[in-house]
């Protein structure tokens, strides 16, 4: 794998108030890279993702694209989202835009591009995630699952180095998180660097370069996929894995009559 | 001669003044209106900062002229300002800066309204596609604002139409007063003349604002 360092953070701390919610975050993210942000909640994972793209500011330490420091009210700022792209928890089309319409607002008005070529490489992405036939649809005439696809696809007509997803399959149906989860697969095939936090354990698993396992605001443990979910190293991934199994705990010697 | 009502209506040029009387209140309507949809628009924005200050004055400016009742706004700028500053409004001024100054808070606190209720991920997913604020107010946020204004705001406009009437007691004659004119003068001849005329007035406003409210209800059905 190439050794370049695409998206990079120095010693991060975040607070509400008192709450540290991250604190000393060194994070390298390199091209190409897919890497699986996992913790419990709470732990700060989505905050760092904000962080990332500058959508919380920072109380010290800094966040690198590329080697440049993004500074959250720097003029910048746009120049830096527009190479990172996010997509979030809540379905976030804009109500008020029909499904083309949401894909080709940022390149038309953000990138200056013509109509013609951002519908144009809209077609290629919408029928990418298989919503091409949709393209005249609202956003309410969309599935949950169909509205996070156009999403992905909304974050990808900006040409990003680098995708941001927060638990994008969180509010889903369970039916649903797989067309999602298979569209960021098929991104991660194409090389895509991509930062995930999710609750999906298996997706995490097969899609990760590396998990990152986040605790109270610190990484606790890094490892690969197979390592991590065989052989956690830390006491507090071991916990937090085990959450996600289920044992009858009843069975026959503590069996209690009724 | 007929002994109903209705028939002074059409006695002399009866009919053509309580049309002026309309036209005057029409006037004062659609002046006000037009004032004070975009005061009330930049009230709004303004009503959504989060400064301290800002949300003092705004909450100050909204909670006294909705506490007061319009008649007494208008009294005050008729009779109060003139005495306290020496200033000499119009009637007619008055009037207009009554029902501009109520519109205002009212329209803004819709907009305020409109505003806070987009939800905040709209405003992050159009930064994180690297929109700037301006773009994304403009874009993103205002259209949807809009979308949701729409059917207050023309309410409030029907009822700032009907708010009109009550600058009868400072001495303009709109339609209310016409219709009193006439009834004043054929009070002993047609004794129903009140009733008739002040019917006619009542369908006239219906007329002016059934409109504006089936307009409303169909913007409302629209976005359902």
């Amino acid at each position: 794998m190439e050794e370049k360092i695409q998206l990079q953070t120095r010693d991060l701390v975040k607070k509400y108030g008192d709450d540290t919610i991250l604190n000393g975050i060194d994070l390298k993210v390199r091209k190409g890279e897919v890497v699986v942000l996992l913790g419990p909640s709470g732990c700060g994972k989505s905050t760092l993702l904000r962080c990332l793209n500058g959508l919380e500011t920072v109380d010290s330490g800094e966040v690198l694209l590329d080697g440049e420091p993004i500074t959250a009210h720097g003029k910048n700022m746009s120049q830096m989202r527009q190479k990172i792209g996010m997509v979030f928890q809540s379905y976030d089309l804009f109500p008020h835009k029909t499904i083309l319409g949401n894909v080709i607002l940022a390149p038309v008005k953000v990138q200056h591009r013509s109509r013609q070529d951002a519908e144009a490489e809209a077609e290629v992405l919408l029928r990418r995630v298989g919503l091409w036939e949709k393209r005249g649809a609202w956003p309410r005439q969309l599935s949950g699952g169909q509205k996070q696809r156009v999403a992905i696809a909304r974050a990808l007509m900006m040409h990003p180095e680098v995708m941001l997803f927060d638990e994008v399959t969180a509010a889903l149906d369970p039916e649903m998180v797989r067309e999602v989860l298979d569209v960021m697969i098929e991104l991660a095939g194409q090389g895509m660097t991509m930062v995930i936090v999710t609750h999906e354990m298996q997706f995490a698993r097969a899609v990760a370069d590396r998990i990152l396992f986040l605790d109270q605001g610190r990484f606790v443990e890094e490892a690969s996929p197979e390592q991590f979910f065989t052989q956690p190293k830390s006491q507090r991934a071991k916990a937090f894995l085990k959450t996600f199994t289920f044992d009858r705990c009843a069975t026959t010697e503590n069996s209690v009559v009724i | 001669m007929q002994d109903s009502g209705l028939s002074i209506l059409f006695m002399g040029s009866n009919f053509l003044r309580l049309l002026q009387g309309l036209w005057v209140t029409l006037q004062l309507s659609l002046i006000s209106v037009a004032v004070s949809l975009p005061l009330g628009i930049a009230f709004g924005m303004f009503m959504t900062l989060k400064h301290p200050a800002a949300r003092i004055i705004s909450r100050l400016i909204l909670d006294f002229v909705r506490i007061m009742p319009q008649l007494v706004l208008l009294f005050i700028l008729y009779f109060g300002v003139a005495h306290a500053f020496g200033w000499n409004l119009s009637a007619y001024a008055s009037a207009v800066a009554m029902l501009v100054i109520w519109g205002t808070a009212e329209m803004g606190d819709l907009v305020r309204g409109a505003l806070i209720s987009i939800p905040r991920h709209q405003y992050e997913s159009a930064a994180a596609l690297g929109m700037t604020g301006r773009q994304t107010f403009l874009e993103v946020i205002l259209p949807q604002t809009v979308q949701r204004l729409l059917p207050p705001a023309i309410n409030l406009v029907t009822r700032m139409i009907k708010t009109t009437s009550i600058v009868v007691l400072i001495g303009i004659v709109e339609v209310l007063k016409t219709g009193q004119q006439i009834i004043d003068a054929n009070r002993l001849q047609f004794p129903s003349a009140a009733l008739w005329i002040y019917g006619v007035i009542f369908f006239l406003y219906f007329l002016v604002c059934w409109p504006v409210s089936l307009l409303a209800k169909r913007l409302e059905r629209r976005m359902n």
